[in-house]
């Protein structure tokens, strides 16, 4: 093997300072590694669990353990995150539990890039541009799901009650966080 | 904007799907055992009633499932929701309430 | 400084402690806060307030609401916050407001367009469609401009308004639309359900017609206190959200309803802090309660439009509401009882009233005697025929009804104000938009709600509930129904004076077709323009509103429907419900378009998709172009040069030396699965099972008609895994049809597609010394040609990162595609750039991309086809798979129109005049002087100067095309024809022997 040339540096997609409006905080997080998992549900539903996380959970929520999470976005499809230096290893173990089932399992962890967004308004704030029921009964924490903010499609994960985790692909990313906080000062 | 019960997700806002047309309109298993006449009708011609139709929607900003619906094109609602591939489910409008 | 000669003395929902000053016209005038602009100029005896639409005619304010037609304002609020059409009858007095009147010139006491209001025997109904026909010419430069630059209803603003607009998506499980006794009744019965109740009103405050009732008494408590009691214990629940100053102005599907909330106008500059002028709030509904009110009805009799002449519950309001004389000689004109409640509460303000009743004695003698009691005259029997005064009323002119149906001798009565009620019209806007059927009711005149479309209900007036008690316990039932309780509860409130003998023109005794009696008083339509349109044939009164214009302005004919459908189902001899009504449209008043807009402008208007790379090309100086959402570098221009000099100089560095391309947005998919080959089989023309890993292939997609869809390099990593990119415009498309197949045909195949579009980043280099610069930086892959040949892809290293590279070429040079993870795309690309100065490497943008291709006779989707061309007709038949039993597409292929002779097929032209640029676009024909119409054999598809080949190209599709070779054709150019030959399209190493460049 050569040796490594100029080893290549980590570019984020926006800038990484948190803005804080009107009481709502958008703050940047830091990246993670994202492996887009798909199988079929009776085969999940058979094996459980994938990395520690449960597979089997409703549609529209997700799993945590430890920093590594499972959103199950579809019947057929999770999105698999944990500690951004450890893609390759949440992958070979996912791989290895699936070891002999039809599944599909693609790094996207450069796709994705994710905000925080939180504070008493932070709901209003994403109702600005989500159309969905915000409401603690309707989307209660652990919810998650792909949904729209504005013109942007995005992954929304309520981590707590005044806390919500906003994911999008990168190129998306500055619209979204401009989105935010204009919807910040509008609420 | 139509409130619509995605089968995996629950009602969700219309924004968030896609529409598909007419629903149970299979692909010929062997296009070419068709003649042109019959191709032509697969490929271009579709129903358009008042009343309950079954059509296909994408759930394309959520779970991006496919699945179809009785919807009344009259009134716009929803008789219900069902899975692609299944088969229409004997509805009439009178079902919505 | 004004001194407000007719303000009251006392009473009313102003705050007197605090005055303030708004401005019209330039004169200053002192109101309080409370006011609206109208009661402020009411107060200070001003009533002329605007000029009428066609005709100019001076007019004050009909009604003190929103179905206001005439006193539209613009208010001026700053820079770029000049807004037309305001309502004054709802602008809220602010401190420091400056409005004006429009639709005059050079004043408003003199306006020149007046003149119209002479000439009005010509401006009659379809006057525009009549006069304005011939010569045709003349339309776009004459008669236009003229019309509009007379007409119209004020001036839009001239600057970007500097306001914020917000949005909001909302759900609750009950909203009530009104807060008047009904909506506030509905509210609080459905608040202690706990569920979530929204309450929108669009005043300044809830309460609605209770706001200007000093008489009545609720559960033994005065109307207004009730109002505030209820709004306390509405305030006390934290499931409730009550929204003044919010229009329901649309109701749409599934009880999806859009409010417009004004939350900054009626505050002074300065005391906004930040918040957003206004709020579109979109509000999903499990169930709806609409409590709209209703809206009187004005009479029509000759010149009953002249300033001081109102409705006559405007009137109650004026007094009761704002503490304002709108006069202090008032005459009430009037078919129904409700009026006798506005006398009497004039009466009780210091006012000298006087009753004009058209109903005989015998069918008023309760209303009659309430008003004896009082001390107020009344003439039962009496018509109005007229009114006196200019600028403003100085006098009625009534007149007895006989029995025979004659009118009897003029008298006037001398006033300075007129009230007029010609009964009620429930407000069924909302109702009706929401796909409710209406049914006429005859005993109330008027369209009720019958059927219902979605989960709602209509309570009060808007349901033809007029009296007091009755409303509320309409209101408080739908409430608890809605709410899913099982409650009733009476109110005991004041009865209410309620009915009225509907008439739709006033009887006269001059023929009517010589007065001006105004039906809809926002657009001038008077009751002889609805007989003219009648008389000339238009029977449907949709045509009639089209023809005359009638109820088509921004009041939506709020006061004038009822008045012109029961005239011309009179004229038509028809019943009214056989006329039917016109339909109700959104929006219910009219609405920003700030507040439509919201936050999608400037940054906002759409994402602005970037690249990992975007800020290497702007800090470069690259000029861009929009692709699709992306923004791509399309030039890097260097000291001076202009487009075509930086093209020519970023081609020749392809051809001879080294470029870098940023292709990181070309749509990626990831396809997995052991079905993966036999899927993209289905999916392409083109073959895949023998496509080995580690090889690429170009793949062609049609749509099931057998036109092509999009293209792109496909890249095997392994025998169950495909790395495919798409066009950077198509990849959505693309990665949704695949889905479509793959969920609702073949479910049955083991596959799964996975967007990789913004994981992996794309640098392209291309030209002689790709391999050159790149290799110092690959581990773990030779790049040798004999083990990494054209079309193949290799998974390694680059700069210590991932890479996918492939070795492919878009150019017909050596080049290499280096996909990396996006966060390094960056750092991977400036490092290649760094060692690549040496080799003289040179960054270009799709320009250049686009003429490289062009010069290899390369297609563009989208640009050398568009919906309509087949693989063969641009050449690419060759890559049908003869073999496959199917694919997406194939069976089309084999369609007669598809397979005949004279289909347009892909062609070079190179013009005879080698510095000429056909037009992208440019039609193609043989002979130019053939007669009209011309056969057309074709059009230009792409047309660039190639440094390449010193000259311009050009590719085309020309029917026949492949036959034509040599052929000398015509091309439209903008001063006439181009003659240019027919050729092959690949212009540059037409042996294709640069891409398989040996190491050096």
């Amino acid at each position: 093997m050569l040796e490594i040339r100029n080893q290549a540096t980590r570019t984020a997609p926006f800038p990484l300072a948190t803005e804080t409006v009107k009481g709502t905080a958008i703050a940047p997080l830091p990246p993670r590694a994202r492996l887009s998992l798909r199988l079929r549900p009776a085969e999940a539903a058979r094996i459980g669990s994938v990395a520690g996380l449960p597979l089997d959970r409703p549609i529209g929520t997700f799993a945590a353990h430890d920093e590594r999470r499972a959103l199950r976005l579809g019947p057929d499809e999770w999105l698999v995150s944990g500690p951004a230096d450890e893609t390759d290893e949440l992958g070979a173990r996912i791989a290895g539990d699936l070891a002999g089932i039809v599944h599909a399992l693609v790094d996207v962890s450069h796709r994705n890039c994710g905000l925080a967004v939180s504070g008493a308004q932070a709901e209003a704030a994403l109702n600005a541009g989500c159309p969905l029921d915000l409401s603690l009964a309707a989307f209660p924490v652990g919810a998650a799901t792909r949904t729209l903010l504005g013109k942007a499609e995005i992954l929304l994960v309520r981590v707590d009650a005044a806390c919500f985790e906003v994911e999008c692909w990168r190129s998306f990313a500055e619209y979204v966080r401009t989105f935010l906080v204009e919807a910040a000062r509008g609420t | 904007m139509l409130l619509i019960t995605c089968p995996h997700c629950g009602p969700r806002p219309e924004l968030e799907f896609r529409y598909g047309g007419e629903a149970h309109v299979a692909r010929p298993a062997d296009p070419s055992a068709l003649d042109d006449r019959e191709w032509s009708e697969f490929l271009f011609v579709r129903n358009n009633p008042k009343g309950v139709f079954a059509e296909r929607w994408n759930h394309a900003h959520g779970c991006q499932r496919w699945f179809n619906a009785l919807r009344d094109t009259h009134t716009d609602a929803f008789v219900t929701t069902y899975p692609a591939g299944t088969a229409r489910p004997d509805m009439a409008a009178e079902d919505v309430r | 400084m004004s001194r407000q000669p007719f303000r009251l003395e006392r009473g009313g929902r102003i705050d007197r402690s605090r005055p303030l000053t708004i401005r019209f016209d330039g004169e200053t005038f002192t109101g309080y806060a409370g006011d609206t602009v109208a009661s402020t100029l009411l107060a200070n005896g001003v009533h002329l307030m605007g000029r009428s639409f066609k005709y100019h005619r001076p007019r004050g304010l009909l009604s003190v609401g929103t179905d206001e037609p005439n006193a539209l304002l613009s208010a001026d609020r700053g820079a770029g916050r000049v807004d037309p059409n305001n309502r004054a009858s709802v602008l809220e007095a602010v401190d420091g407001l400056v409005t004006g009147s429009q639709n005059r010139w050079p004043s408003l006491a003199f306006d020149v367009g007046a003149v119209n209001d002479v000439l009005s025997p010509v401006f009659v109904a379809g006057f525009y469609y009549k006069t304005f026909m011939w010569p045709r010419s003349f339309w776009d430069k004459v008669y236009e401009p003229i019309i509009r630059a007379a007409a119209g209803l004020g001036v839009a603003p001239a600057g970007p308004d500097p306001d914020r607009y917000a949005h909001r998506h909302a759900h609750c499980d009950l909203l009530v639309v009104g807060a008047g006794p009904a909506g506030l009744a509905a509210a609080l019965a459905a608040a202690r359900s706990g569920k979530r109740v929204m309450l929108a009103d669009e005043q300044a405050e809830p309460g609605g017609a209770l706001l200007h009732d000093v008489t009545s008494t609720i559960d033994g408590v005065p109307a207004q206190d009730w109002v505030a009691q209820t709004i306390a214990a509405l305030d006390a629940h934290e499931n409730v959200v009550v929204l003044p100053r919010t229009t329901a102005f649309g109701y749409y599907n599934h009880n999806h309803v859009a409010l417009v909330e004004r939350i900054t106008d009626h505050l002074p500059a300065g005391d906004t802090h930040g918040a957003p002028r206004e709020r579109l709030w979109q509000v999903r509904a499990g169930e709806v309660v609409l409590a709209t009110g209703s809206h009187e009805r004005p009479l029509v009799f000759a010149d009953n439009d002249r300033p001081g002449i109102m409705l006559a519950e405007s009137l109650r309001i004026l007094v009761n509401r704002y503490a304002v004389a709108p006069g202090r000689e008032i005459v009430l004109a009037t078919t129904g009882s409700s009026a006798y409640t506005v006398a009497a509460d004039l009466k009780a303000a210091g006012l000298a009233v006087t009753i004009v009743d058209a109903r005989l004695a015998v069918d008023c003698v309760a209303d009659t005697a309430f008003a004896a009691e009082r001390g107020i005259t009344v003439l039962p029997g009496h018509t109005v025929v007229g009114s006196k005064g200019r600028l403003r009323v100085s006098g009625l002119i009534v007149a007895p009804l006989r029995a025979d149906g004659s009118v009897g001798p003029r008298r006037t009565l001398a006033c300075d104000c007129v009230g007029m009620s010609g009964g009620w019209t429930p407000a069924v806007h909302l109702f009706s938009q929401s796909r409710g059927k209406l049914a006429y009711d005859a005993g109330q005149d008027a369209f009720l709600p019958a059927s219902h479309a979605q989960a709602e209900r209509s309570a009060g007036a808007c349901a033809g509930t007029y009296d007091l008690a009755a409303c509320l316990a309409a209101g408080f039932a739908a409430g608890a129904q809605a709410a899913s309780l099982d409650e009733t509860r009476a109110f005991e409130a004041s009865p209410a004076r309620t009915g009225f003998q509907p008439m739709r023109v006033m009887p006269t005794d001059v023929d009517p077709g010589r007065v001006r009696a105004f039906v809809d008083f926002q657009n001038d339509v008077t009751a002889k323009d609805l007989k003219l349109a009648v008389r000339e044939g238009f029977h449907s009164i949709e045509h009639v509103k089209r023809y005359t214009t009638t109820g088509m302005a921004t009041d939506q004919g709020k006061t004038s429907n009822m008045n012109a459908l029961g005239y011309v189902a009179g004229l038509l001899d028809k019943e009214l419900p056989q006329v039917g009504t016109t339909t109700f449209r959104p929006p219910y008043t009219p609405v920003s378009f700030g507040a439509l807009v919201g936050p999608s402008k400037g940054a906002l208007f759409d994402p602005v998709r970037k690249t990992p790379i975007d800020s290497w090309a702007e800090a470069n100086g690259a000029a861009f172009e929009p692709v699709s959402l992306w923004r791509r570098a399309w030039y890097f221009p260097e000291d001076g040069e202009d487009m075509h000099a930086a093209v020519a100089r970023e081609c020749a560095a392809v051809r001879e030396g080294l470029g870098i391309f940023d292709a990181s947005t070309l749509g990626k998919i990831e396809v997995v699965g052991p079905d993966a080959a036999e899927f993209m089989n289905r999916m392409y023309v083109n073959g895949w099972s023998k496509l080995a890993p580690g090889k690429c292939r170009y793949g062609l997609m049609l749509k099931e008609d057998g036109f092509i869809l999009d293209d792109g390099v496909v890249a095997r990593l392994a025998e169950d895994r495909f790395h495919v990119t798409t066009t950077t415009g198509g990849a959505a498309r693309v990665l949704a049809l695949m889905e479509d197949y793959l969920q609702t045909e073949w479910p049955d195949l083991d596959v799964f597609l996975t967007s990789v579009t913004e994981q992996w980043a794309v640098i392209a280099l291309q030209g002689p010394k790709a391999r050159e610069v790149l290799a110092p930086f690959v581990s773990d892959i030779d790049l040798s040609n004999e083990a990494m040949p054209h079309m193949s892809v290799r998974e390694g290293y680059v700069c210590g990162v991932p890479t996918r590279l492939m070795r492919v070429s878009f150019t017909g040079e050596l080049g290499y595609e280096v996909n990396v993870p996006a966060d390094h795309a960056l750092s991977v690309w400036e490092t290649l750039y760094d060692a690549g100065r040496a080799h003289g490497i040179t960054p270009y943008g799709t320009e250049t991309m686009h003429v490289l291709r062009a010069e290899k006779g390369f297609i563009i989707v989208g640009q050398e086809t568009d919906g309509t061309v087949t693989p063969d007709d641009v050449g690419l038949g060759g890559m049908v798979s003869k073999v496959k039993r199917d694919f997406v597409g194939m069976r089309s292929l084999a369609r007669p129109d598809l397979v005949a002779s004279g289909r347009k097929q892909l062609v070079g032209l190179e013009t005879l005049d080698p510095n000429e640029r056909l037009d992208e676009g440019a039609q193609i024909v043989v002979d130019p002087s053939a007669p009209v119409p011309v056969p057309m054999l074709g059009h230009v598809t792409s047309s660039y100067w190639s440094p390449a080949c010193g000259r311009t190209i050009a590719l085309a599709l020309v029917a026949d095309g492949r036959a034509r070779m040599g052929e000398t054709v015509h091309v439209t150019t903008p001063g006439g024809f181009a003659r240019a030959t027919i050729r092959n399209p690949v212009f540059v190493d037409a042996e294709g022997v640069r891409v398989h460049a040996r190491d050096s």
